[in-house]
């Protein structure tokens, strides 16, 4: 750690900061430049004159914009995202249960999907060209390719409708044993480890060809390093920026495939409750949603890079 | 080197030809079918495939191949509408940001950023919670997203092609702003982009498959792939036609694009 590396990461942060800015800024600007407001979806039919000046008023809607996105913000950082229109509840009492059951959702899939992946890119690239790695290469830029949903329903048609081995929706709330959990964490945590697995595994085995077409490994192949060693010791330590980098990547890619998977197995995670506000367009409680997943986004982004900026030897001498 | 160049130019070809032959059934494959995709036709719903009906029928007892050619139609041209959008905007300001004053390239740059922070499947739901799910939002949301990318590509191709010496010659002779951007550096961008027009043409048709499938994307009793899916979900339990078979084309109009784009998988 140096004076070079540690101004690299400070930009780094400093960056991220700039985009949080940003898309806090986004998430206000574009939910707020609605041509008519709250009033009019709360009040409906309703909306008299008096009684949408009066609502503006208990709403702080009469304020100008810069006050309104001042108090929104206050509230936001002391963990008030307001009340959602449908139904009059704090939006922060409705995610905190639904985003716990996100991240488990999350977690669950990632120590599934990174392992493997690992193991799917490193091997393809050490047998680069042979039937396998043909085979990985075209499973996976075939799953890359085709939308989130596709994997999960077919997981589903396969395992639930034609084999009959597990149930179609994961039903969290009546989970007492390891088998019941089991069952019903196995398909929606498959499906989602599944989606961003291909990703990482073309990442992994790109970062890892690169390392084995340098030319150091060639200097340690003519040295007679045995095979396992040239791989551990040689290729593996070269290969691990960037590796770390597209798992960080892939793992931000969770979040676009964790909205589907949850609808298709009615999982009562934080991207369930997003989808039915949007489609009932309610929408401080879409804001709050939006903000949780863009900040977990930029928090994986940052991370990755930092890895990359930490495992370059350019950035460690320099 | 003009190996290299021909290969290039095949593997635009083939991805070019693909998108053609895609807006082609688009536009004149629900001419093929006699059914109406509204009608229900049929009294028995989720039937297997019969020479009535060559697809089956689907949840309502609808005709599956003229809703699908149908699907076909929204999904197709939805989608190149958004590309054509995102590409024009982005290459527009790629070459700007490359042409003009020093500023326009910080903000835009900056703006561009900013943008690609925000996951695309969330920002399509935050704008659409919004402005609702009509065909013009849509279009505009998806081209709106898919801008940063296109904007980051043609700026790339724009600030390599403007160092070459041609365009300083041509500075050199005096040619206007306007001729440089219009007879050397964009025809030089366009092979290269065209890769970039089919990347996003995926991108694009994954994005609203996925928010239609989610019911937020487009709505009945326009029908599109996602949302054929969506509804034909109950036919799962007997591997009906009218689930599975959008599914599969999505996956024949995603991958096949792909691969024509992606000729190196498999040969290097």
């Amino acid at each position: 750690m140096n004076s070079q590396t540690l101004k690299s990461i400070g930009w780094r942060f400093f960056a991220a900061a700039m985009s949080l800015v940003f898309v806090i800024v986004t998430v206000f600007a574009i939910t707020n430049v609605l041509p008519g407001d709250a009033t009019d979806a709360v009040l409906g039919q309703g909306a008299t004159p008096q009684a949408v000046a009066v609502m503006r008023h208990d709403l702080g809607l009469d304020r100008p914009v810069f006050f309104r996105f001042w108090f929104w913000l206050w509230g936001v950082l002391h963990g008030d995202f307001g009340h959602s229109l449908l139904n009059g509840l704090s939006v922060a009492d409705a995610i905190g249960p639904r985003l716990h059951n996100s991240l488990l959702l999350a977690g669950a899939s990632a120590a599934v999907s990174v392992p493997l992946s690992l193991f799917l890119g490193i091997t393809s690239a050490i047998w680069k060209d042979t039937v396998y790695d043909r085979v990985v290469s075209i499973m996976t830029l075939g799953m890359v390719s085709v939308p989130e949903f596709v994997i999960a329903t077919m997981a589903v048609y396969v395992f639930a409708v034609r084999l009959h081995l597990l149930p179609a929706l994961a039903d969290v709330g009546s989970v007492h044993s390891l088998r019941q959990f089991l069952s019903a964490f196995f398909m929606p945590v498959a499906s989602l480890a599944l989606v961003t697995l291909a990703q990482m595994v073309r990442m992994t085995r790109a970062a890892m060809a690169d390392a084995l077409s340098a030319p150091y490994v060639e200097m340690a192949l003519l040295k007679g390093v045995g095979p396992i060693r040239l791989i551990l010791v040689h290729a593996i330590p070269n290969a691990i920026g960037p590796i770390v980098n597209a798992v960080a990547l892939s793992l931000s890619s969770l979040l676009g495939g964790v909205v589907v998977i949850e609808v298709v197995f009615t999982y009562p995670g934080i991207s369930g409750l997003m989808v039915d506000a949007v489609s009932s367009r309610d929408v401080p409680t879409v804001q709050a949603c939006a903000l949780v997943f863009c900040v977990t986004y930029l928090f994986l982004t940052t991370f990755a890079d930092i890895v990359t900026i930490l495992s370059l030897p350019r950035g460690r001498k320099a | 080197m003009i190996a290299m160049i021909e290969k290039f130019r095949s593997r635009h070809d083939r991805a070019l030809l693909l998108i053609v032959f895609w807006l082609l059934l688009a536009l004149f494959g629900p001419l093929c079918s006699s059914h109406d995709p509204g009608a229900i036709g049929s009294q028995s719903v989720f039937s297997a495939p019969s020479v009535a009906h060559l697809l089956g029928t689907d949840y309502l007892g609808r005709d599956t191949l003229a809703r699908l050619l149908n699907g076909i139609r929204h999904t197709v041209l939805l989608c190149f509408a958004s590309t054509l959008v995102s590409c024009s905007v982005g290459t527009f300001l790629g070459i700007a940001a490359v042409t003009a004053r020093p500023w326009v390239e910080a903000l835009t740059g900056r703006l561009a950023d900013g943008f690609l922070s925000i996951p695309s499947l969330l920002f399509a739901l935050l704008v659409i919670a919004v402005f609702g799910t009509s065909t013009t939002a849509l279009i505009v949301t998806m081209g709106v997203i898919y801008t940063p990318g296109a904007y980051r590509t043609s700026r790339a191709l724009a600030q390599r092609i403007a160092r070459l010496d041609f365009v300083t010659v041509a500075r050199a002779r005096g040619e206007s702003t306007p001729y440089i951007i219009l007879q050397e550096i964009l025809p030089n961008m366009a092979g290269p982009m065209i890769t970039d027009v089919g990347l996003r043409f995926i991108y694009s048709v994954l994005l609203l498959s996925n928010l239609s499938f989610l019911g937020i994307g487009v709505q009945p009793p326009k029908v599109d792939l996602g949302s054929m899916v969506r509804e034909n979900m109950l036919g799962m339990a007997y591997g009906s036609p009218a689930m599975i078979v959008p599914v599969v084309v999505i996956g024949i109009l995603t991958v096949g694009i792909n691969l024509a784009l992606d000729s190196s998988s498999g040969r290097r």
